[in-house]
């Protein structure tokens, strides 16, 4: 009973992982329908961004690191939108390459840079143990990503329901034609969009920077499951999105309890392709009057 | 209809993705095809052009395991300049071939047979992982040509043409074994890496479990470079054994022991016993999260010998004096010193020549004095147990009485029988 419950807390924390590194994704490919391979690089961005920090800063950098984070992997984000990403929409097997290749030059880029080997970020001394609380550990770094994503999850939300911007991100994405008919700069909504998109993964990258090294490879590690949430949530669904990452942290969680590491992973994509036959639209849809 | 697509754009997309992720995992080690013979290199001179010998250096220099293996290059590349600064062999300079085998094992043995066949080289020193040993094991062979590998390793091989600079079995795993039993440790966790040194070496610690009454409590992998120990920490923690032996590889070990920390296990309720964690990895880790765990290796950083003190002092003058050095950097120094010794001796590089030349032959090593075994290719080394200081140092608990007798299919041990 007692490990069912640890289990549950491990899961929930690995959920807020997933749910972490696929927020920025939820926009970028659920909004704007952009496969963007290069997602996982602007985690690496935002992880290295925190690695340059501790320097100057020491170990309390990684608060200073979230929003410069935020700026350095929306900035890039904006540059690739603006260079490449923007010629190839409604073209989804060619930004599909286009990304990959980006993603592949982010990668050598990041060991020219930094170096092949990994680095390690320092987390700040109040983030080192945990506390215990009915029997059950609760590491401070793991409280402090579920924090993190509780706050980023409904910034996000507030953004897309309360803010006239959000509004209008919404209004771009459920009809193009006719929010540019009602006087949208649609370009500016994608541009605004894809920064969001973005820095949010540089904020992923920082916190994921809590659980292990960085390195050039450390986005490809996570960007299969990125794109697992968001499919699973529902394209653009935030809600899906919360879900679905909270779902697969806990079956992963359970089946590696029950079987093995390797195994789980094995269940959680079996699990995934089977929730697909029966629901391929995912656990939310967009209702929309547009033609698709 | 929109969907449809977008969901077979999807699909493609997770593959594409997958397949570069795990590219590095799926492959066991195979010959990669890798079976042309480089012109009779057996018979010649490998390596030599016009005054010099050329040699290939072949580590991972990107990667999850380029944390551990870079160091062991910088080794190496340090024994040939102290080599070529003493006049070389046979009057030429050794140039090295540096290659980066990207922690990718098809890649080991791709850039092996390149080494081999293009750049025609006498040796090469390089590995780390038994993954890519493995994978470079069918084309030295087929080459005839020759390598030193650094690392300590599960044991249960003996390539003719794979030297074995680091520890077998029987000089490192089991005596770690013997000092937790010594210790009073009747119950194991066995955490690893989800690759071939782990696995085997897990299987030697279960048949040398049951013979000498310890239990093994739980046996885990996690896929190299993973980083997510939750799961396998609640698992220990519900198990409660009396120590964990780790033979985790690479980065893996810094999630590991933040994580085992972070969950509060301190070292005093449960001690980890390593077996891949030296003086380099501990940097990587944080000091303050291995503090008082114990690490198996044959060599320290603080190993007493006036040959150490050479090295450490050579090392840190050349590389930067916050370095530290390891025992698979100082097995690779070693190695490079033992294939220099054995051509002086030969009088040649041809393989042959140079194989008998290194049977029985000694060098002082920082380690203390090692011997080439003649027949199975290892060292005679000594067995050490340390353990992890707060400032990164190791100390040494624990010393065999002289260097042991390499037996890597462990025939002297009665509980391994079947194992091979």
């Amino acid at each position: 009973m007692h490990i069912a419950l640890a289990q549950l807390v491990t899961g929930l924390s690995i959920g807020a992982v997933l749910l972490l590194i696929a927020l920025g994704l939820t926009f970028t490919f659920g909004q704007m329908n952009v496969i963007n391979m290069a997602h996982g690089e602007f985690i690496m961005a935002g992880a290295y961004t925190a690695y340059m920090l501790q320097g100057p800063i020491g170990r309390q950098s990684l608060l200073v690191a979230l929003p410069v984070a935020f700026v350095v992997a929306g900035t890039i984000g904006l540059v690739l939108e603006r260079l490449l990403i923007r010629r190839f929409y409604g073209r989804p097997l060619d930004t599909l390459l286009v990304t990959w290749g980006v993603s592949l030059i982010l990668q050598q880029l990041a060991r020219d840079l930094f170096g092949a080997p990994n680095v390690q970020v320092r987390s700040p001394s109040w983030l080192d143990g945990g506390t215990k609380v009915a029997g059950i550990d609760f590491a401070y770094s793991r409280l402090f990503i579920m924090l993190l994503c509780a706050v980023a999850a409904c910034a996000i939300w507030a953004y897309l329901t309360k803010l006239p911007q959000g509004r209008r991100m919404r209004a771009v994405m459920q009809n193009r034609e006719l929010a540019a008919c009602s006087g949208i700069r649609t370009t500016a909504v994608d541009q605004r969009t894809f920064f969001i998109g973005s820095g949010l993964a540089g904020i992923a990258g920082v916190g994921i920077t809590l659980l292990g090294s960085v390195g050039p490879t450390l986005g490809s590690k996570y960007i299969v499951y990125a794109f697992l949430v968001v499919v699973v949530g529902g394209l653009g669904q935030l809600r899906g999105a919360v879900l679905a990452a909270l779902a697969l942290g806990v079956i992963d969680a359970y089946a590696e309890q029950w079987t093995h590491a390797s195994t789980a992973t094995v269940v959680v994509f079996v699990a995934v392709v089977a929730f697909l036959q029966v629901r391929p639209q995912g656990l939310f849809v967009l209702r929309t009057r547009a033609l698709r | 209809m929109q969907r449809r697509v977008w969901r077979e754009v999807v699909a493609v997309a997770a593959l594409v993705s997958l397949v570069a992720a795990c590219g590095s995992k799926t492959s066991s080690s195979n010959a990669s095809g890798a079976v042309t013979t480089a012109g009779g290199s057996a018979a010649g001179q490998p390596g030599l052009s016009g005054d010099t010998i050329k040699v290939g250096d072949l580590h991972s220099l990107s990667g999850t395991m380029a944390i551990s293996e870079v160091t062991v290059k910088n080794a190496e590349l340090m024994a040939i300049d102290e080599i070529n600064a003493q006049g070389g062999v046979l009057g030429k300079k050794i140039t090295p071939v540096v290659e980066d085998g990207n922690s990718d094992w098809p890649t080991f043995a791709e850039k092996a047979q390149k080494l081999i066949s293009v750049d025609k080289v006498a040796v090469v020193f390089g590995g780390w992982t038994s993954a890519s040993r493995k994978a470079m094991l069918p084309v030295f062979e087929s080459n005839k040509s020759l390598l030193f590998y650094p690392v300590q390793y599960e044991g249960l091989e003996a390539s003719p043409y794979i030297y074995y600079m680091g520890a077998t079995t029987n000089q490192q795993i089991v005596p770690a074994l013997d000092y937790l039993k010594a210790q009073g440790k009747k119950k194991l966790f066995l955490v690893g890496s989800d690759y071939v040194f782990p696995r085997t070496a897990n299987k030697e610690i279960k048949a040398y479990a049951k013979a000498n009454g310890i239990d093994i409590a739980g046996e885990e992998y996690t896929p190299l470079g993973g980083t997510e120990y939750g799961t396998i920490i609640n698992k220990i923690q519900a198990a409660n054994p009396d120590a964990v032996f780790n033979t985790l590889n690479g980065d893996s070990n810094v999630a590991f022991f933040k994580q085992l920390r972070s969950a509060g296990v301190s070292p005093q309720k449960l001690p980890v016993m390593s077996v891949s964690v030296a003086e380099q990895e501990v940097r990587g880790i944080g000091p303050d999260n291995v503090t008082g765990d114990y690490t198996a290796w044959n060599y320290y950083q603080t190993t007493p010998g006036s040959t150490n003190d050479t090295f450490v002092k050579a090392y840190k003058a050349k590389y930067g004096a916050d370095k530290v050095v390891d025992d698979p950097m100082e097995a690779g120094y070693a190695g490079v010193y033992l294939w220099a010794a054995a051509v002086k001796k030969a009088g040649t590089t041809n393989v042959d020549a140079v194989k008998t030349a290194l049977a029985g032959l000694t060098f002082d090593a920082p380690e203390g004095l090692v011997t080439v075994d003649g027949d199975n290719h290892h060292l005679l080394k000594t067995a050490r147990i340390g353990q992890i200081q707060a400032d990164g140092s190791i100390t040494e608990v624990f010393k065999s009485d002289g260097p042991i007798t390499p037996d890597p299919f462990l025939k002297s041990y009665p509980w391994a029988a079947g194992l091979g």
